[in-house]
């Protein structure tokens, strides 16, 4: 049997500004931990769950990128024919020639404008992409400057909403449409008809990448043999999922410095429960004293002063939790130098990310209460008894 | 008054300050019987609360030993001397020591949490020692809201909860006014005739001490010989 729990519970209600303010520097530290989670979470989401499993994307040998690749009508005439490519319901193989090229966008943040990934595709291209749907307007037609603008896009630039119209190039392109990719990368792109918009570019006959989708997993691996060992062709071919979510890496110095403000944050926390906890511990000498002498022993009285601690940043912690839950589907954008364009996402707060944010807090407690619970054990009786 | 519950034989405290030895209990000897009531008498420094401290194992003896029912407490380790404290010792301090955030039923509950009884049956004693001391209707008071011979009374009920053998009591009164002390005294008479508990009381109050069936008096930390008491007194 312990020293019960009320009289910890009660002890931080009785110091409630102490209390308090310990409890926030913990939740702030925890607050800026976990919007870093949650920004890599939305960002990993958001490419991980980009295409079919099935999906490949083939590129010219040696590119990185879809932007770095190059891929002729002549190319796609050879891939789009190879045995374990899946059929549309038309009969049509599930292969799709696109034209990917980057335009810049303004917006009210970044008057400079950002770069966009803008995508030429064909209805193959569309009907592939089964998590893509219009949620305003309509898809585009062929032969005109139409762009359907991904949802994050639409959000984040007032430029590329419904009925706008945008200069590239050649011409004006109108928004005809507004596409919710779910979580997936076509959120940040803008999609267009790939004979216009290879025609603007003038780059009818260097496009940029093949997307094709196997008929199972078997089919997907012997393409991908197929592509890269047939040397006429020149190409690449990986999993269009794997592809993406080597994109991530886009986050890597967001998450370093984030992870490395918020370890300075959390020793800072430390240092602050550990202080408080130093302070609980003077000012209840005798009450230690006193709890020696009704026979509580010193293990009795180090675990009791801990679970204060913890208790102390459990509260930081959930504070912390709910202080970062409104950022959750927050849309925001980064730059990839993949795509050298910026892939918008929202932020993701998930059931784990806030354990892990309890779970760190609690570290915090664990590390600020440990040395004035340990002095607190080690008291003398009347030494304790005599402190005021 | 045959069965020893207290036996102390040459006991001996020294502490050192500042480079100096202060010898603060010097060579006691001293036998407590099962049931007595004792007051020991002194002047500031003489002793008084140093031989009371021992006997609740809550300091060492410098030399000497001191038994408990025939247990050598410099035997016990720290957990040992816990709930060997826990069993056999109440102790009633002059300042209450209550704790301040709890209720007065949950003070006087809590040395019942180190026992075997469930919460039921731990309530049910805590309950049954607060009316004992006359405080039925005061249990969920926090210390702040009872009085000063209420605090005292509910420090008395948390001592016999654990029905222990021995009370021990460092001037229980000295913080009371009169009529509070007054109703202190007269239940501390009662546990030790009602319930035929031993007890020692430390007081600098020669009307309490006329409470306790014995006078012990201490002098430079010597215990005089019973019958002796110092000049002043």
């Amino acid at each position: 049997m312990k020293i019960p729990i009320s009289y910890n519970i009660r002890n931080l209600i009785a110091r409630r500004t102490t209390t308090i303010m310990t409890a926030l520097g913990i939740a702030l530290t925890v607050a800026v931990l976990l919007s870093v989670f949650a920004l890599v979470e939305g960002l990993r989401s958001s490419l991980a769950s980009t295409g079919d499993p099935l999906n490949l994307l083939v590129t010219r040998k040696g590119a990185t990128a879809e932007l770095n690749s190059s891929m002729t009508p002549e190319q796609f005439q050879v891939i789009k024919v190879k045995p374990g490519i899946a059929k549309l319901p038309n009969g049509e193989p599930m292969a799709s020639l696109e034209l990917v090229t980057v335009i810049v966008l303004e917006s009210p943040d970044n008057p400079a404008g950002i770069n966009i990934s803008m995508r030429g595709l064909n209805a193959a291209g569309i009907a592939m992409r089964e998590s893509v749907k219009i949620t305003e307007g309509r898809w585009f037609q062929s032969g005109k400057r139409e762009i359907v603008v991904g949802k994050g896009v639409a959000k984040r630039y007032p430029t590329a909403r419904l009925g706008s119209k945008i200069d590239l190039g050649r011409g004006q392109w109108e928004v005809v449409g507004v596409m919710d990719g779910g979580r997936s990368a076509a959120n940040s792109e803008i999609f267009c008809d790939l004979a216009q918009l290879a025609v603007d570019q003038n780059r009818e006959a260097g496009l940029s990448s093949v997307l094709l989708r196997a008929t199972d997993e078997v089919a997907k691996q012997a393409l991908i043999n197929d592509l890269t060992s047939e040397r006429r062709l020149n190409v690449d071919a990986i999993s269009e999922r794997a592809y993406y979510e080597s994109q991530t890496g886009a986050a890597a110095p967001i998450q370093f410095l984030g992870i490395f403000v918020a370890i300075i944050m959390s020793i800072g926390s430390s240092f602050a429960a550990m202080n408080t906890m130093y302070a609980a511990v003077a000012r209840r000498a005798p009450e230690i004293g006193t709890l020696r002498v009704l026979g509580f022993s010193k293990p009795g009285i180090l675990v009791s002063f801990m679970l204060e601690s913890i208790l102390l940043s459990l509260l930081g912690g959930i504070v912390g939790c709910l202080l970062v839950l409104p950022l959750n589907d927050f849309t925001t954008g980064i730059g990839s130098f993949t795509t050298f364009s910026e892939i918008t996402f929202d932020f993701r707060i998930t059931p784990e990310i806030m354990l892990s944010g309890i779970i760190f807090a609690l570290v915090m407690g664990v590390i600020g209460g440990f040395f004035p619970a340990f002095s607190a054990a080690r008291k003398q009786i009347l030494t304790a008894l005599k402190q005021n | 008054m045959s069965n020893v519950v207290i036996q102390a034989n040459n006991l001996t405290k020294e502490y050192v300050r500042a480079e100096f030895r202060v010898t603060a209990l010097d060579d006691a000897n001293l036998e407590v019987h099962q049931g007595e009531f004792i007051a020991l008498m002194g002047p500031s420094g003489s002793g008084k609360s140093t031989l009371l401290h021992l006997m609740a194992a809550m300091d060492r003896p410098s030399s000497g030993n001191i038994s408990v029912f025939g247990q050598n407490l410099q035997a016990l380790s720290d957990a040992e001397i816990a709930r060997w404290r826990n069993t056999h010792i109440g102790f009633v301090f002059q300042s209450f020591n209550l704790i301040p955030v709890l209720t007065a039923m949950e003070n006087v509950e809590l040395p019942l949490k180190l026992t075997k009884l469930n919460k039921t049956q731990r309530r049910e004693q805590a309950k049954r020692a607060l009316e004992l001391v006359g405080l039925g209707d005061r249990l969920g008071h926090t210390p702040r809201q009872l009085s000063g011979g209420q605090e005292q009374r509910v420090a008395i009920a948390r001592a016999i909860v654990t029905d222990p053998d021995v009370i021990l009591a460092d001037e229980p009164t000295g913080n009371l006014d009169a009529a509070s002390a007054r109703d202190v005294l007269t239940l501390l008479g009662r546990l030790n005739k009602e319930f035929n508990k031993t007890l020692i009381m430390v007081t600098h109050d020669p009307g309490a001490a006329k409470t306790a069936s014995k006078i012990r008096y201490l002098e430079k930390g010597k215990l005089l010989p019973e019958g002796q008491k110092p000049a002043e007194y």
